[in-house]
């Protein structure tokens, strides 16, 4: 019997302006191997199935417990934690690309830092007095912590910008992600009091009324964060704060 | 003037850090190979201790202290662990005030829970990504300084080595993009490192891929001392992998979690058994113990396995779901098993060094102007780590390191001079040069295979002076292959494996010091012991390793652990502390 294997389809791009290509690795198959763990047998054998000398694949890859974010990729066509795909459950050959919303760094590796830029824009921050002792927080209601919490584990991953149809090359949409972390923010008694900020980042161009409600990012996050709530409470508070606007000038 | 400050590394050190010093108005270049989110901070699950003694047991920062002295084995310099635990409840409601949304009580007050070498409710968490949620919280704060101009990142550059002046002081770092391979000079006033722990010389740890201890190996291979190298804690509780072995927080058996195995046919709780007084919470370097003897001389292992049971089938599912969730998400993710169903079955792994760059008291390494926090430095835990006292001691280390760091740049002002810049940046251009020509035959990450194994299986829990030397001796063997290394990637962008070359050859300078620190201490210490000097040597080992680098391999040299506020006393986690020689907390006369 011939030995089980399994077979990953990498797309490769030398760098962010050169031609993609792809190139076949043949691993072993062990029931505990993931993406990452057959990355790394790649980088000690760079050779492709075809037995053509290759460079190792180059990734972004960090905590490998699905909570950094960082190897996020397109493994058979859907969006993920490359760390968490064990190759348990996978058959035939896998095709594993990067995230097409973001420019490509190096192979599997792409930039993520408009993600980052959106948090500034939106100023999604507790702007507390110092960080001097002032003594302890705000008392908070369990239940809303248990709540808030869910929003609290969003890794910036990028996985729902990458499902989202409105995120795209003629968009400046900046996806759900934001919008989760804006909504955290004002579930916080002392973020609360300075909301209408951050509604402010998401009343202009690329903010919440570019959603189409598509509803795919609520489907790929792996944190199983209700973003669609967010993306509906959120505009509720945005459709407020424009009304009050509107009466206060 | 502001002083302009330099931070190697993005994580709870590195944000706290900068996040204190743009508070006082001070520059700061923040240099991260990962983007700061993405550190390795948030895959610390459990929490962070501080005695706010919200539970009516009476606990205060002095219990605390001594816990964490105890704990450690008495080879910690008590007074700045004192500082640590005096600090800890004012920055779990700093926190709280940032925005973490901590577990409440009924009341809405912050929750506490039970962790391992204390009798005391003292550790503050939010669910099981306690790590994650204190790092996004500095993550905003620091952001809030970026907009406000006072702090620039650098996602995706590394440090290379520090800047030294003619005068020995640290004047600033060389970095390379790990994209563009742009390789330059960055001078400061100070300069910090909290780039975390050296997990990667140990192969598959619980730690991060960013740990492999190389920037603090290069301040090693350029005159800072390291201290204490030898004491390295395995965890007893994480699941194997091909790829890392991950992590099932202490939070677990906080919860309510039991260790067991078969014996006979029938459940063995052999942590309750052999330590009555703590049972399943005794530190981490007892319960790894543990396993290893049922497993290995026992051999009492899961279906033969190197395993054993972690159990919380027997707690409400719901309550866990609320409290642990993040570790429970784990176990099923990667092992495929719901642990509320069915034992979770795992074994001890590497997971965190105690030993580091040497400090003194403001974080300041033996090099003037260059400060260390976090897991890179060896102050805080002495010879075993207690669960939840990481996360705080980087906080606190950080903040001690920044107000150090401002007086530092006021009084040391620079000149201006970059004759030493150019210096380095051509000895770090022509090491890049040389790996860029590497033609031989071995590969980088198979020999990091065989390191990772050789450290694993001679230098974790249990050590032998003989395998000691003969680990020595190859790593000697393999420094040597590292130079028959072949670069099957020329590439001159993002090229991974080249940066990978340089991290490798700093794992194998630190392995040494790690290696024969150990082989150095004859007795059994917290984390460090050895069989054939099984008991804790007081009038021989109270004192602190010192290595220095030098050409021909580390040099050693010692100093006395300030034990001036708690006498020294036996270590048990059989009976209660009371029972112990000397009562709790006190003090020395």
């Amino acid at each position: 019997m011939a030995e089980r294997t399994t077979v990953l389809r990498i797309k490769r791009q030398e760098n962010p302006r050169s031609a993609t290509y792809w190139e076949e690795f043949e691993i072993p198959y062990k029931a505990n191997h993931n993406i990452i763990s057959m990355l790394m047998e790649i980088r000690r054998n760079p050779v492709t199935r075809e037995g053509k000398r290759t460079t190792a694949v180059v990734f972004d890859a960090n905590c490998l417990e699905e909570v950094c974010g960082s190897c996020t990729m397109v493994i058979n066509g859907r969006v993920r934690q490359a760390c968490s795909q064990l190759a348990e459950g996978l058959n035939g050959t896998v095709t594993v690309e990067p995230m097409s919303k973001f420019p490509v760094v190096r192979d599997l590796w792409v930039d993520r830092s408009k993600m980052f830029d959106y948090l500034k824009k939106a100023h999604s921050w507790i702007p507390i007095d110092g960080t001097y002792d002032l003594g302890p927080g705000p008392r908070v209601n369990p239940q809303e912590q248990q709540f808030a919490y869910l929003f609290s584990r969003c890794m910036t991953c990028g996985c729902c910008l990458e499902a989202c149809p409105q995120v795209n090359d003629h968009s400046k949409f900046m996806g759900p992600a934001i919008i989760g972390q804006v909504y955290l923010m004002g579930q916080h008694p002392t973020g609360a009091m300075h909301q209408d900020e951050r509604l402010q980042a998401l009343m202009g161009e690329g903010g919440i009324a570019d959603c189409g409600n598509a509803q795919n990012c609520v489907e790929v996050c792996p944190k199983s964060i209700p973003l669609t709530t967010a993306i509906g409470d959120v505009g509720g508070q945005v459709s407020r704060k424009w009304l009050r606007d509107l009466f206060a000038k | 003037m502001p002083g302009h400050h330099i931070i190697i590394g993005g994580g709870l050190a590195g944000l706290t850090t900068a996040m204190k010093l743009a508070e006082e108005g001070e520059h700061v270049d923040l240099f991260s190979i990962v983007p700061v989110k993405r550190s390795h901070s948030v895959c610390a699950q459990g929490g962070i201790n501080g005695a706010v003694n919200t539970k009516g047991e009476g606990d205060s920062p002095m219990i605390h202290f001594d816990d964490s002295i105890y704990g450690g084995d008495f080879l910690a310099h008590q007074p700045p662990v004192l500082g640590m635990c005096e600090a800890a409840p004012s920055i779990i409601y700093l926190f709280d005030r940032m925005g973490v949304m901590f577990n409440r009580t009924p009341e809405g007050l912050l929750d506490f829970r039970r962790f391992g070498g204390t009798k005391h409710h003292r550790t503050a968490f939010a669910g099981a990504t306690t790590g994650q949620q204190l790092l996004y919280a500095l993550d905003e704060q620091v952001r809030r300084y970026e907009a406000a101009g006072l702090v620039r990142k650098f996602e995706g550059w590394e440090m290379l080595g520090v800047v030294p002046d003619e005068a020995g002081d640290c004047r600033g770092v060389v970095a390379i993009d790990t994209r563009s391979l742009e390789l330059r000079a960055f001078p400061g006033d100070t300069v910090m490192i909290a780039t975390g722990g050296p997990g990667l010389i140990f192969g598959r740890s619980t730690q991060s891929l960013v740990n492999t201890g190389s920037a603090a190996s290069a301040c090693y291979q350029q005159g800072a001392t390291y201290a204490n190298g030898e004491f390295i804690q395995v965890h007893p509780t994480a699941v194997p992998g091909e790829d890392k072995n991950r992590l099932i927080s202490e939070s677990i058996r906080g919860e309510g979690g039991r260790v067991w195995t078969y014996k006979e046919g029938k459940p063995w709780y052999f942590l309750e058994e052999m330590y009555p007084a703590y049972g399943n919470l005794v530190p981490r370097d007892i319960a790894t113990r543990a396993i290893h003897k049922v497993v290995f001389e026992m051999k009492l292992g899961v279906d033969g396995q190197p395993l054993v049971f972690l159990d919380v089938s027997h707690l409400d599912p719901v309550l866990l779901r609320q409290r642990v969730e993040g570790v429970l998400e784990i176990y099923e993710k990667f092992v495929g098993q719901d642990p509320t169903k069915v034992p979770m079955k795992i074994f001890p792994a590497m997971h965190y060094s105690m030993g580091g760059l040497w400090v003194d008291y403001s974080q300041q390494t033996n090099i003037p102007g260059l400060f260390a926090a976090g897991e890179c430095e060896f102050q805080y835990h002495g010879a075993n780590r207690l669960g939840a006292n990481s996360l705080l001691s980087c906080v606190y280390g950080g903040d001690v390191g920044a107000k150090a760091m401002t007086a530092f740049a006021k009084s040391h002002k620079s000149d201006g001079s970059t004759r030493a810049h150019d210096l380095e940046v051509t000895r770090h251009r022509e090491d890049f040069d040389r790996i860029f020509k590497m033609d031989g035959k071995e590969n980088a990450f198979a020999i990091w295979r065989e390191l990772g194994e050789l450290m694993t299986e001679n230098v974790t829990v249990v050590r032998y002076n003989d395998k000691l030397k003969a680990t020595d001796a190859k790593l000697l063997e393999l420094k040597d292959r590292w130079g028959k290394i072949g670069l099957n990637d020329k590439g001159k962008w993002a090229n991974q494996e080249a940066l990978f070359v340089r991290h490798l050859w700093n794992m194998l300078e630190l392995a040494r010091p790690i290696t024969l620190g150990a082989l150095n201490r004859n007795e059994s210490r917290g984390a460090h012991y050895k069989p054939e000097f099984p008991e804790r040597d007081d009038e021989n080992f109270m004192k602190t390793t010192l290595a220095t680098w030098s050409s021909d391999g580390p040099r050693f040299g010692w100093e006395p652990v300030d034990v001036s506020l708690i006498k020294p006393r036996a270590r048990r986690y059989d009976v209660d502390k009371s029972a112990t020689a000397a009562k709790p907390a006190e003090k020395a006369a």
